[in-house]
């Protein structure tokens, strides 16, 4: 299940959690309602879109009124710190929350006590926080914008207000600055940079470019970095791997945009509204190809990975392994670690396609 | 016994996570200690986390005291000090003294609607009406709030970021609103 952690621009708006689900223009939890304009209810409600085509359940909020003052966000880290560790959600995103490093760890130390651990997405002040931690690389993905980019570029700068005029510089230089930031390990395990082009990375590099259909009225449009942070995270809840969920999660709110015929003027609930239907031909593969992405790493578990890989990137196949040592007569943990999958089967006879289809069952969390 | 494999990981990460300290801190420069203690009483009077130390060497202006406080909420903390008429001299990040705010403007033209970007923060007007028509960008908790409250207003009556927004995105999008005036309004 996904989980959403934000804050609402009000500043009386209380602490609730709970499942959101989508009213309209507005989001729900409870009896609260927030209409959808840009910020965390545009992410939960591009989520919610987003589950609603693979049937996945509503997603998990924890919400709280703030409006820069940082009362409400502490407020929420006092919250998760206590919360957090009895829980059990497969992918867990932050957004928009008043940066903090000494919660933010707080706040990491409470994640490293879930089991099983979810998969972490940062974007906004969240992100903020755990580039200035240095703990990037807790973090499963970050989408930043261009601006914030230069600033996870820039080993110097606290906040994107101070990044260096040297680095802040136009698009162009995307996979400059993609590289700068993993060269001073400020970047999570992948990016997803928004932009004209959106560009989806890892320390490998820039793994694919997509930048149609083109519309450039959704760049001054507040809210599509949020709907897009939550595509990807409900594409990423559905146990999609995550190169091939960011790739998708790009297409999709592009088309989404583009579907929605905007102007500069715009607001992001008509391109919400569209998601559905982006979805649709997005993942029919309707133009998918022709994105520069190797299917092979952009494959989910697959025979040739190793048990550790598996593990690393889903913590809850653990309870799979060990169901299987039985049948091999061995704990596979312990003698195949560093094996992959197909000779691990092979080695102890094990069906593949069945120990691959209950991994990937169990990786969906 | 077997220590499971993910407990494992879990373990060496956690032993991983240290604090950096002061990277989200920054630093007020005022001309006198007399200053510093009158902006040390209304910023704790007022709840602030705050403390009084020795500058950096980096730091060649001012007294020899600075105070060392949250930066994200520096739009918020300038705000408070003006009140009393004490202003620092400068603020700088703890972390590298010598940083400048942002002074790069990125502008697009859409024909109709201009935008300007800030550092994180974009402002988009119609030219027509003047009427600002989106704010994007940004990741401090009051953006979704400074976009609530302007968007729809002309750049004229719109309340302006400097005096409603409380963090350095609210700062950047005061620069930007700034930038946007100089370029949509007669001097």
């Amino acid at each position: 299940m996904l989980a959403v952690v934000g804050t609402i621009p009000e500043e009386d708006f209380p602490l609730v959690t709970g499942e959101v689900c989508l009213d309209t223009d507005s989001i729900r939890l409870g009896d609260r309602r927030v209409s959808v304009n840009r910020g965390t209810p545009a992410l939960l409600a591009a989520a919610i879109r987003t589950g609603e085509v693979l049937g996945l359940p509503l997603p998990y909020a924890y919400l709280v009124g703030d409006i820069g003052l940082g009362h409400g966000s502490r407020r929420i880290y006092e919250h998760l710190v206590r919360d957090l560790p009895d829980s059990r959600f497969s992918v867990l995103t932050f957004h928009y929350l008043q940066p903090d490093v000494d919660w933010h760890n707080k706040v990491l130390f409470a994640v490293e006590e879930m089991n099983p651990r979810p998969i972490l997405i940062a974007d906004a002040g969240f992100m903020y926080a755990a580039k200035m931690s240095g703990q990037s690389n807790a973090y499963e993905l970050f989408t930043p914008d261009a601006g914030e980019l230069a600033f996870l570029a820039d080993e110097e700068a606290p906040h994107p207000f101070y990044t260096r005029g040297f680095i802040l510089h136009d698009e162009n230089r995307v996979p400059d600055l993609i590289t700068r930031a993993y060269e001073h390990k400020n970047a999570a395990r992948y990016l997803l940079v928004k932009g004209g082009e959106d560009h989806v990375a890892s320390k490998e590099g820039v793994h694919a470019v997509i930048d149609h259909p083109v519309n450039e009225a959704l760049e001054a449009m507040g809210g599509t970095g949020d709907s897009l942070t939550g595509i990807v995270s409900a594409l990423i809840a559905s146990g999609m791997e995550t190169l091939e969920a960011a790739i998708l999660a790009g297409r999709i709110n592009r088309l989404a945009g583009h579907l929605a015929d905007p102007s500069p003027a715009s607001q992001v609930i008509e391109v919400i509204a569209h998601i559905p239907r982006a979805m649709e031909e997005v993942l029919s593969k309707v133009g998918y190809r022709d994105d520069k992405i190797s299917s092979e790493k952009a494959s989910p578990i697959n025979p040739d990975m190793t048990i550790v890989d598996i593990l690393s990137r889903y913590r809850q196949t653990e309870a799979v392994f060990k169901q299987y040592d039985e049948r091999a007569g061995v704990c596979l943990c312990c003698q195949a670690l560093f094996d992959p999958l197909k000779e691990v089967a092979h080695r102890y006879g094990l069906n593949l396609a069945k120990l691959i289809s209950d991994l990937k069952v169990a990786a969906k969390g | 016994m077997r220590v499971s494999v993910v407990a494992f990981f879990k373990k060496k990460r956690s032993r991983g996570l240290v604090g950096t300290g002061n990277q989200d801190r920054g630093i007020l420069v005022f001309e006198n200690t007399s200053e510093v203690i009158q902006a040390e009483n209304v910023l704790k009077a007022k709840g602030w986390n705050i403390r009084v130390k020795g500058p950096p060497p980096e730091i060649r202006k001012g007294c020899d005291l600075v105070i060392e406080f949250p930066l994200i909420e520096e739009l918020n903390i300038l705000r408070t000090l003006q009140e009393v008429n004490v202003s620092p001299l400068q603020v700088v990040p703890v972390n590298s003294p010598l940083l400048q705010p942002v002074d790069l403007f990125q502008t697009k033209d859409f024909g109709r609607y201009l935008m300007v970007r800030a550092a994180n923060m974009k402002l988009t007007v119609d030219k027509e009406t003047q009427k600002i028509v989106n704010i994007s960008g940004g990741g401090c908790p009051d953006v979704p709030y400074l976009a609530r409250e302007m968007v729809g207003r002309p750049l004229m009556k719109a309340p302006i970021p400097r005096e409603i927004g409380h963090t350095l995105c609210g700062y950047a999008l005061q620069l930007a609103y700034e930038e946007m005036k100089r370029l949509c309004l007669p001097s």
